[in-house]
């Protein structure tokens, strides 16, 4: 997937504060960008710091440019483009519903846990699967579940969206020593 | 890639300690804040959202600040602006909820496009009816968003001072650029306690501190590269004027010390004077063709505070094909946007200039010898490509203004404002700028309407200089009513009306690009200018012939308080040169004689704007 040239994921950090997704996101809807995926949670409660994790397609100078002009935004802190720059490891995760008599129900939850994917929980007919794993698996395992048994199955699907982290250790590093930063003084205006 | 521009830390109380707390109101936080950031004028309009403050106002005067009261929200941003750019502090503004605000958009959206350093601050409705669809009620934030540096809504009046401090902060320091704080009224009203902030301890820590100071290694590649140039030009954008301090005198230095020419965007005219032996003029759309021309045939280029906008470049893919070309920008997201540059430096333009000085000194560079160049150069300029066919009988727009710009020259302090449109071009061609700070128009946004109370901010900075708004007759309709708060305040300032009868510019693109085919850009039914001004109770005088102009410059010049001139011009002249969109440098028409073959503008180009 990440061969793509096109597919950019983009690691956010920002102070949790209100409008910092909508400043986010405007840069990309002002430009008619798509938003393929999209996470957002704090990480850091301590230093109320959230990550958002962005994954869209586009060309390389407006992404390029993109990350500029997030990169200038007051909340922003950090700004990086995983794919095509470092070594990075990507997961997404899902809930998925399907309806399922009692007597086949053990020969989807095998299906399912030949993918890795755990039973969350189940009343009646009604069985939730559950799964963190590559984007690419977690469509596999949908399209399986469509598929599974006989003829095509409704399923509904809710997905977390990609996430991803670096290996980076300079980051951690760097972040420690942010920390003891000088106060900076008040220089008049 | 990874781009952290900056290190910052969550913005640090700045109220730290106990000391000289007092509980104030949220009203009274603002006027505090306003005093501690040294806020001397504010421009404002009134309303139900931010009585609280105007209350404060006629309680408690203050004996620093002065309250401007303009006549129109985008009014007060423009005045708000022209002070800004002429005196090179921050320019505030006040103005109430819903069609207050949204009053603003087109002021904010202009300071953020020629980065000019504002804070707006605007009342909301109480914070329990957000989002009620409250009388007069708007999403501020939600608007202003895309067209402000940052902006606030303040839900808490515990974190009134800090946020205003930020906002002051972030207006000025970096890239410049406006800022909004929107104030619900509750929050005006409820209390706080307000510690004064105190500068000495230092004990302020911003988490914006962008990066201001070059790195050393890329000055030194820069000197090596300007020492070895056979053809180099130094571009100069208005990062020099906003760097302020002795920016300018930097590169007037540096410019001195290598002997290259210097050409200046439309927002830096006055970075380097313009009649300097070693300036080019304006570059760009409506630029001199030596400017044009040797950004073209260049080996070495400097952008310094300038940001390849696209009036400057015209067609990407030719633009100045042969040169190495050396960016210094505040803002890292304006480097490599739409031409690859070949070294970039992130700094402060003023910075940037004083390191670039220090280094050629402390290297003991000689003088390039360029003098081909300058051979090169002089053959462009011998072309006159501002000459202009004149007449007896009709007053030629160029020709007012040469002698608008003989008639000021003897005065030490003019303040040049302008309006968008040919005479606006023609300001920039025409008029001679010796000092940053004295030219304020509308760059990048290109608002019509911009220079009149433009020049009433410049003139409130500017007590007793001369403030001239260089206009159209259709911009100054559009922000005519600021006359009243000219007349209101004693601000002289003069209106210079090129009145061409047309919207110029887009019927000169008309004539142009469209077959002359003039839809909708002739402006009928115009007022008489004299007896408006009269109405306002200024003075309106009127030019019909070239041999009244002198005299009608004079008496403008003379008069104590505000003028429209009204100068009947030739209807139908154009502004040259001109780089049709979507062309290159080297397409440059010049006057009438080409103008055949500007017919033949591509069809990539009309889609350009
Ligand atoms: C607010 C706004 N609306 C429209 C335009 C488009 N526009 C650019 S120049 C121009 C004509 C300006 O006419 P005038 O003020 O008479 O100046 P002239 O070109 O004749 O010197 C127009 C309509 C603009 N720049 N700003």
């Amino acid at each position: 997937m990440y061969d793509n040239e096109k597919i950019h994921i983009l690691t956010i950090l920002v102070d949790n504060e209100p409008g910092v997704l909508a400043r986010v996101i405007g840069l990309f809807s002002g430009r008619g960008y798509n938003i393929e995926s999209l996470t957002v949670s704090e990480v850091d409660g301590k230093r109320h710091l959230s990550r958002i994790t962005i994954t869209t397609k586009g060309a390389q100078t407006i992404i390029d440019q993109i990350m500029a002009l997030l990169g200038r935004l007051v909340p922003v802190h950090h700004v990086v483009d995983l794919v095509h720059h470092m070594p990075f490891i990507a997961r997404d995760s899902v809930l998925a519903k399907v309806i399922c008599p009692l007597d086949k129900q053990k020969e989807l939850c095998d299906h399912a846990s030949s993918f890795g994917a755990q039973l969350a929980d189940k009343k009646g007919d009604v069985m939730i699967f559950t799964m963190t794993d590559e984007p690419e698996r977690i469509d596999s395992f949908i399209k399986s579940l469509r598929n599974q048994g006989s003829g095509q199955r409704d399923i509904d699907v809710c997905r977390a969206g990609i996430f991803a982290l670096d290996y980076e250790e300079q980051a951690l590093q760097k972040r420690k020593h942010e920390a003891d930063v000088a106060p900076l003084a008040l220089t008049s205006s | 890639m990874a781009i952290t521009h900056r290190s910052r830390n969550r913005s640090r109380s700045a109220s730290s300690g106990a000391t000289g707390a007092r509980t104030l109101s949220g009203a009274q936080i603002v006027l505090e804040v306003l005093a501690e950031q040294n806020i001397e004028v504010i421009f404002g309009y009134p309303g139900g959202a931010v009585l609280p403050l105007y209350d404060e106002f006629f309680q408690r005067p203050s004996k620093t600040m002065r309250h401007i009261l303009v006549r129109h929200e985008q009014g007060a941003v423009h005045a708000a602006e022209g002070y800004a750019r002429s005196c090179g502090k921050v320019g505030c503004v006040l103005v109430t909820s819903g069609p207050g605000a949204t009053n603003t958009v087109t002021g904010l959206a202009d300071a953020f496009m020629d980065s000019i350093p504002l804070v707006c601050i605007s009342g909301q409705v109480p914070t329990h009816m957000i989002g009620n669809d409250a009388f007069q009620e708007a999403d501020t934030v939600g608007i202003t968003r895309p067209c402000t540096k940052h902006n606030y809504l303040v839900k808490d009046v515990r974190q009134l001072a800090d946020t205003l401090r930020e906002a002051f902060h972030v207006a000025t320091h970096g890239r410049p650029g406006p800022v909004l704080v929107d104030i619900p009224k509750d929050v005006q009203i409820h209390t706080a306690a307000y510690t004064p902030l105190r500068r000495d301890t230092g004990a302020v820590r911003f988490r914006y501190r962008p990066t201001t100071r070059p790195e050393s290694k890329k000055i030194h590649q820069a000197i090596d590269i300007l020492a070895q140039a056979k053809k180099p030009i130094l571009y100069v954008g208005g990062g020099v004027i906003n760097a302020g301090g002795d920016s300018a005198a930097q590169l007037q230095k540096l410019a001195t010390k290598c002997g290259f020419p210097v050409t200046q965007t439309l927002m830096a005219l006055g970075a380097f004077p313009t009649n300097h032996k070693q300036s080019l003029g304006m570059l760009g759309m409506h630029g001199t063709l030596e400017a044009n021309m040797a950004m073209h045939q260049c080996d070495v280029m400097v952008a310094i505070g300038a940001r390849f906008d696209d009036r400057i470049t015209g067609r990407i893919k030719d633009f100045s094909p042969h040169s190495t070309k050396i960016h210094i920008d505040i803002d890292p997201s304006s480097i490599n946007k739409s031409v690859l540059v070949d070294l970039a430096i992130v700094a402060d333009a003023g910075e940037a200039l004083r390191a670039l000085n220090q280094v050629w000194q402390e290297k003991r560079i000689a003088k390039p010898d360029i003098k081909a160049w300058w051979q090169q150069i002089d053959a462009w300029r011998a072309k006159k490509c501002l000459h202009y066919k004149n007449s007896t009988s009709t007053i030629k727009p160029q020709y007012a203004l040469q002698q608008l710009d003989a008639r000021t020259k003897g005065r030490d302090n003019v303040f040049i404002t302008t309006e968008v449109g040919q005479h606006q071009m023609w300001a920039a061609q025409f008029m001679t700028f010796k000092k940053p700070n004295r030219w304020m128009t509308s760059g990048g946004l290109g608002t019509m309407g911009y220079g009149l109370p433009a020049a009433i901010g410049t003139q409130i900075a500017h007590p007793k200089a001369t403030v001239i708004d260089i206009a159209g007759e259709a911009s100054i309709l559009m922000n005519i009513q600021e006359l009243s708060t000219a007349m209101q305040y004693r601000l002289p300032v003069k209106v210079f009306i090129l009145n061409n009868q047309y919207m110029g510019m887009v019927r000169q693109w008309q004539e142009l690009i469209y077959e002359n085919r003039l839809s909708e850009s002739y402006s009928a039914s115009l007022p008489d200018f004299v007896a408006l001004a009269e109405a306002f109770g200024a003075c309106g005088l009127r030019a019909e012939k070239p041999q009244e102009l002198e005299s009608v410059i004079d008496t403008m010049l003379k008069t104590a308080g505000p003028v429209i001139a009204d100068i009947r011009v030739d209807p139908l002249e154009n502004c040259f040169p001109m780089i049709p969109s979507g062309a290159a440098h080297n397409e440059i028409l010049l006057g009438n004689e080409d103008s055949d073959t500007a017919n033949s503008t591509s069809e990539e180009g009309m889609v350009l704007v």
